[in-house]
């Protein structure tokens, strides 16, 4: 038995029609059909945060998310966070303070941190340290990451 | 692929949803999908039908009244979090759901599915049992209210019926005088608690305890209200002496264990986090009474 529809799915700007299997996650829908490999798989049950997207907006685990789900809405990736070669202030401030050894969690954390950062532009570290309990990071110590999102926050508030 | 096969459908009214439910085999209902997924992405579950409630829009909603709040099923545990309302006249709710998950979770998590899961240590399920909530579902054969108590059947296993589908809950609310605590302990913040305790004290003229009520998580498949202990705080003084107590016999209460965790150690805790959640329920209300 497979059952499959035909769905519509705004990516990063970019309207994308596919015939997909029902039982396919955001996550394959993004990286197999899309070839938007800049979303990372790690835990496959919604722990570690790798595959962190926003749909419609708002930050949530694409691994439990059926790409069915998603037919009409808006979904953003990593890919959508730099212009050409040029990181955006959030990905900037990460390079600066060593924000990442591996990578293999970045993507997860700059866009559970960019719904942060859009939402509450000046944070103090016990919110960035909550908001960052939902991503695993095992190479960093999260030492790096909370200071580049602090940062990040601060270039972001004034501009530069 | 990570989830066996199953026919997806995608509901638009709870009628519709009725109507599957009474005709379609091995059926799950998809709520917000933060515990259901996972099962399905290891094959512990695997549907033959799987009935995604998202489009159901009917079913998100909160609607409070002089002293209840009715929640959609439905409704992510996201729109209660950020809600000013439920700060104000539910804020034990707001208190509760700091613990449940992580900001991603509680973006898709319901209300609806925490409570059908029925972890043994859901903090909604907790509030839902401490502040007395009826569940109302819906089925072909017609809707039902249950109250919290009858709700939870065994582990992890509600008393829906196969063909019903919970639609909403109402949740009592705390009078605006008392004072409330949320207090737990989990391994890392955002897991599932090892052991939760929540606690209601209303104090009378006097500044004595007129009401108590308390709801323990993670000792038995549901949340436990020892009406024993409750009953014997009414009419004491709110002083250390009554908290220790209440905290002695809620270490007497029958605890589960697991490979993890020892019955001793849940004990232990039940006795730690009854005497903290006393102690902060009462200075809340203790402020309430002052302003």
């Amino acid at each position: 038995m497979t059952d499959i529809r035909t769905i519509s799915v705004t990516v990063n700007g970019e309207t994308q029609q596919r015939e997909v299997e029902t039982r396919m996650t955001l996550v394959d829908f993004l990286r197999h059909e899309l070839n938007l490999t800049g979303t990372h798989v790690g835990c496959e049950h919604g722990v570690c945060g790798a595959c962190t997207v926003l749909v419609g907006g708002v930050s949530v685990r694409a691994c439990l998310m059926l790409a069915v789900q998603c037919d009409g809405q808006d979904v953003a990736t990593v890919e959508s966070l730099a212009h050409g070669d040029e990181l955006n202030p959030l990905q900037q401030a990460f390079q600066d303070h060593h924000g990442l050894q591996c990578g293999f969690c970045t993507p997860g954390m700059l866009m559970t941190l960019t719904e942060f950062l859009r939402d509450h532009p000046d944070p103090d570290e016990a919110q960035v340290r909550d908001v960052l309990s939902g991503n695993l990071c095992r190479c960093t110590g999260y030492q790096a990451i909370v200071a580049a999102t602090l940062d990040a926050a601060k270039r972001i508030r004034e501009g530069v | 692929m990570k989830p066996a096969p199953f026919a997806y459908h995608d509901p638009r009214t709870t009628t519709e949803v009725c109507d599957m439910l009474a005709t379609l085999d091995n059926a799950r209902v998809l709520a917000g999908g933060q515990s259901l997924m996972p099962m399905m992405n290891f094959r512990y579950v695997m549907p033959d039908h799987l009935v995604d409630l998202n489009k159901v829009t009917e079913l998100a909603y909160l609607r409070f009244t002089d002293d209840a709040l009715r929640i959609g099923a439905m409704t992510r545990q996201r729109d209660l979090e950020f809600s000013a309302e439920v700060g104000q006249r539910c804020p034990i709710l707001r208190a509760a759901l700091r613990h449940v998950g992580h900001r991603q979770t509680r973006n898709r998590g319901t209300v609806g599915g925490s409570l059908c899961h029925l972890d043994p240590s859901a903090e909604l399920v907790n509030v839902t049992a401490l502040l007395g909530g009826t569940l109302h579902t819906a089925s072909k054969h017609g809707s039902r209210d249950i109250p919290f108590a009858e709700f939870a059947a065994a582990y992890m296993t509600t008393s829906l019926a196969p063909d019903e589908v919970l639609a909403g809950i109402t949740l009592p609310l705390p009078q605006r005088k008392e004072g409330y605590a949320f207090v737990e302990f989990a391994r890392r913040h955002g897991d599932f608690a090892i052991v939760a305790c929540s606690a209601l004290i209303r104090l009378d003229g006097e500044g004595n305890i007129e009401h108590a009520a308390i709801a323990l998580s993670g000792l038995s498949h549901a949340p436990v209200r020892p009406a024993a202990i409750e009953g014997a705080l009414r009419g004491q003084k709110p002083e250390n002496a009554a908290f220790k107590a209440a905290a002695a016999e809620a270490e007497k209460l029958d605890a589960m264990a697991d490979a993890y965790v020892a019955s001793s150690y849940r004990k232990h805790l039940a006795r730690v986090l009854t005497h903290r959640a006393l102690e902060q329920a009462f200075a809340r209300a203790r402020k309430n009474a002052n302003d």
